[in-house]
C-alpha cells in the first residue's frame, strides 16, 4: 500500500491539479454564459431604446404644434401657421382607396393560392412572383406607378394613383397574412363541411373564411399602416408639396350622394408633407414636421400595436 | 366536380330535373369564382412583369442616347447639368457604402440578438421583446430620416468635429438600426428550427448554452442566418427616405462614410420632386438608375431565397 502510495502521489497531485484547471474552466465558461446574456440583452434593448428616443426626439421637438390649429391649417409659408390639413385629408383618401383595391385583391389572391391552386410550375410562378414581390424596394413600386398610371393609363399625379400605388405595395402581406391564417385551419373543418354537402366555395366562404377573419384583418392592419407611412413612391408619382385646398368631398348633400372628383384630385399625404418640411434649410420648419412625425408614429404603432394584440388574442383564443 | 355531365350521360329522357339544373348553376357559378380568384392571384404576376417591362422599356430609350458603356465606366453622374454625364458608378458607390455602414451595424448586432432571443431568453422575455422588434420594424422610414438628420448627426459631429450635415455614416448607422430587427427575426427562426435533440446532445457533452449557442446551434442554422444577411443587404440597397434626408443628395464616386453622397434611390428622390417633362432624358434617367437597383435587390433576393431553399437542413 505504501509502495502504491508513494509511486501514486505525483498522479494524485496531477488530478488534483487538473480538477483545479476544470473548475476553473466551468467558471469561465460561465462567466461567458453571463457576460453573452448581458450583451444579448444589451443588442435588445437598443431596438428599444431606439424606439423610446426615437419617438420622445420628436415630440420634445414638435411639442410647440401640438395643437388643434396644426390639424386644421393648410400648409403656409410661415412656420407657425402651417397645418396639416390637406396632409392628412389626402392620406385619409389615398388609405381609402389602398383598402378597397388591396384588400379583396389580396383576399381573394390568398384564397386561391391556398385553397384552389393545383400544384404544379404555373401555382410556382405564382407563389415565387408573390414572396419576391414583397422584397421590392418600395421606389420600384413608384417608378412603376410613375410609367403605368401616370402616363399609360393618364391618371395623373391623382389620389387615385396615389391609392392604387400603395395597394399594389401591401398587396404581398395582405396575401401572406391571408395565407398564414388559412393554413392553421384544420383540415377537419373543411371535410365536415363537405360532408354535408357543400360546394368548394361554400366551404371557403362560410368556414375557411370566417374562422381566419382575424389573421386576415391582423395582416390588413399592419399593411395600411405600412401604406400610411410609405414615402418614397409618393414622391415618385409626383406628390404635391404645396396644396392650400382640400379635394371635392366624396359625400354630397344633394343626389346621387357621392361623386369621384376627388379621385382626380392632386394629393398630398403625411409623410410627404414631412418630407417637404424637413427638406427645408428653415429650423422653424423642423419642428413642423417633428409634429407630423410624432402624429404618424403614434397612429402607425397604435394600428401595428393593434394588429400584434389581435394576434396574440387570437392565438391564445383558438382551440380546435 | 363533374356531376352535372356524370349524371347526364345514364339519364334516358333529355328533359333536366330541377335539381339537376340547380347542380348545373352551382357548378358554373363555381367556375367563375375560381377563375376570378384566379385573376387576383395572377396580379402579383401581372405585378412583376409590369415593374420589368416598365424599367426595361423606360430604359431602352435611355440607352438609345447614353451607351452602356458609359454608363458603367463613366465616373461622374450628372444627368440634368448642361455638360451631361451618365456613370452611374458614383450612385452605386454612394449605395453600396450606406448599405455597408448599416450592415456593419446591423449584421453584429441582429446576430447577437437573434442568438439571445433563441438560446437565452426565456419564454416571457420573447414574448415581450419581439412584439417591440415588430413595432420597431413599423416605424415608416421618413421617421427615421428625421432621427437621422436631427438626432444622429449632430451627436456625431460632436464625436468627429469635421462631419458635414448631410453624411452617409449617420444615414446609414440609422439604415442599420432599422435593419437590426428584421435580420434577428429571421435568424431567430432558423434558430429555432434547429432541433432540441441537439441543443440536448450539446448539454449531455456539459457544454455550456454559450458553446451550445455558438458551436452547435449557429452553424446547424447558417444557412438561415445567411439567407437573413442577404435579405438585409436587399433592404438597406432599396431604402430610400433615410438616405434621401440625411445622406446629401450630390452624386459622388466615394467609399467614405464621413462624406455626403447620394443613392440610386436618393436621386430618383430627388428628379421626382422637381417638375420633370415626361420623357426628357431625365425622366428616363430614373428608370435606368431603378433598373440597376431593380436588378442589385434581385440578385440579393435570389441568392438569400437560394441558400434558405438549398441548405435548410431536413431534421
Amino acid at each position: 500500500m505504501t509502495t502504491d502510495a508513494l509511486s501514486e502521489s505525483p498522479k494524485q497531485a496531477s488530478v488534483l491539479k487538473n480538477l483545479d484547471a476544470v473548475r476553473a474552466m466551468i467558471k469561465r465558461h460561465k462567466l461567458n454564459d453571463y457576460i453573452f446574456s448581458a450583451i444579448g440583452l444589451l443588442a435588445l434593448m437598443l431596438a428599444l431604446l431606439t424606439l423610446i428616443t426615437l419617438f420622445t426626439d420628436l415630440v420634445i421637438d414638435g411639442h410647440e404644434r401640438f395643437n388643434l390649429d396644426f390639424l386644421s391649417n393648410f400648409p403656409s409659408r410661415r412656420a407657425v401657421n402651417a397645418g396639416i390639413l390637406s396632409a392628412w385629408v389626402g392620406s385619409a383618401l389615398i388609405m381609402l382607396i389602398t383598402f378597397i383595391t388591396a384588400v379583396p385583391m389580396g383576399v381573394a389572391a390568398g384564397l386561391y393560392l391556398e385553397e384552389y391552386a393545383p400544384k404544379n410550375w404555373f401555382s410556382d410562378l405564382i407563389e415565387i412572383n408573390v414572396t419576391n414581390l414583397a422584397g421590392v424596394p418600395s421606389i420600384i413600386y413608384g417608378l412603376l406607378a410613375l410609367s403605368l398610371f401616370v402616363y399609360i393609363f393618364g391618371l395623373g399625379s391623382s389620389i387615385l394613383t396615389a391609392g392604387l400605388t400603395l395597394g399594389l405595395l401591401i398587396l404581398p402581406i395582405v396575401i401572406v397574412s391571408t395565407r398564414e391564417s388559412i393554413r392553421a385551419i384544420p383540415a377537419a373543418i373543411r371535410e365536415a363541411a363537405y360532408a354535408v354537402g357543400a360546394t368548394k366555395w361554400q366551404v371557403v366562404y362560410d368556414h375557411v373564411l370566417k374562422y381566419s377573419y382575424g389573421g386576415i384583418l391582423t395582416g390588413v392592419i399592419i399593411g395600411m399602416a405600412r401604406a400610411l407611412g410609405e414615402t418614397a413612391p409618393l414622391v415618385t408619382i409626383g406628390a404635391a408639396t404645396y396644396i392650400a385646398y382640400l379635394p371635392t368631398s366624396p359625400i354630397s348633400s344633394t343626389p346621387p350622394f357621392l361623386n369621384f372628383e376627388w379621385l382626380s384630385s392632386d394629393f398630398t399625404a403625411m409623410p410627404i408633407q414631412m418630407f417637404n418640411w424637413l427638406s427645408r434649410p428653415d429650423h422653424a420648419f423642423h419642428i413642423n414636421a417633428a409634429a407630423t412625425g410624432a402624429l404618424i408614429i403614434v397612429v402607425t404603432l397604435l394600428m401595428n400595436g393593434t394588429a400584434i394584440y389581435l394576434r396574440y388574442k387570437i392565438r391564445k383564443n383558438i382551440k380546435w | 366536380m363533374n356531376t352535372a355531365t356524370t349524371m347526364l350521360t345514364p339519364s334516358i329522357d333529355l328533359t333536366i330535373s330541377p335539381r339537376l339544373a340547380k347542380n348545373v348553376r352551382r357548378n358554373i357559378k363555381e367556375r367563375i369564382i375560381e377563375f376570378i380568384l384566379m385573376l387576383a392571384a395572377l396580379s402579383a404576376v401581372a405585378t412583376t412583369l409590369s415593374i420589368v417591362g416598365v424599367l426595361l422599356y423606360e430604359s431602352l430609350s435611355f440607352f438609345k442616347t447614353v451607351s452602356v458603356v458609359d454608363f458603367f465606366t463613366d465616373t461622374q453622374w450628372t444627368p440634368l447639368f448642361e455638360d451631361a454625364h451618365y456613370g452611374i458608378m458614383p450612385l452605386v458607390s454612394g449605395t453600396l457604402t450606406t448599405s455597408a455602414v448599416a450592415l456593419a451595424l446591423a449584421i453584429p448586432v441582429g446576430t447577437i440578438a437573434a442568438i439571445y432571443l433563441s438560446e437565452f431568453a426565456s419564454h416571457k422575455t420573447r414574448e415581450i421583446v419581439k412584439p417591440i422588434l415588430e413595432l420597431l420594424v413599423g416605424v415608416p422610414t421618413i421617421v427615421f430620416g428625421y432621427f437621422a438628420l436631427l438626432f444622429l448627426t449632430p451627436i456625431l459631429q460632436k464625436i468627429f468635429p469635421d462631419l458635414p450635415g448631410f453624411n452617409m455614416l449617420s444615414a446609414g448607422l440609422v439604415m442599420g438600426i432599422m435593419i437590426v430587427p428584421y435580420i434577428a427575426s429571421v435568424a431567430e427562426d432558423a434558430m429555432r428550427a434547429v432541433p432540441m435533440s441537439m441543443r440536448e446532445g450539446s448539454y449531455a457533452m456539459g457544454a455550456t448554452r454559450f458553446q451550445t449557442a455558438v458551436r452547435v446551434v449557429t452553424p446547424a442554422a447558417i444557412s438561415g442566418i445567411v439567407a437573413a444577411y442577404i435579405l438585409g443587404i436587399s433592404r438597406a440597397v432599396g431604402e430610400t427616405m433615410v438616405v434621401a434626408v440625411a445622406a446629401g443628395l450630390e452624386p459622388k464616386l466615394s467609399f467614405n462614410p464621413t462624406e455626403s453622397a447620394a443613392t440610386i434611390t436618393s436621386y430618383i428622390v430627388q428628379v421626382t420632386q422637381g417638375d420633370l417633362p415626361h420623357g426628357s432624358i431625365g425622366y428616363q434617367s430614373i428608370f435606368a438608375a431603378g433598373l440597376v437597383l431593380m436588378a442589385m435587390t434581385l440578385c440579393f433576393n435570389v441568392i438569400g431565397h437560394l441558400i434558405r431553399k438549398k441548405y435548410r437542413e431536413h431534421y
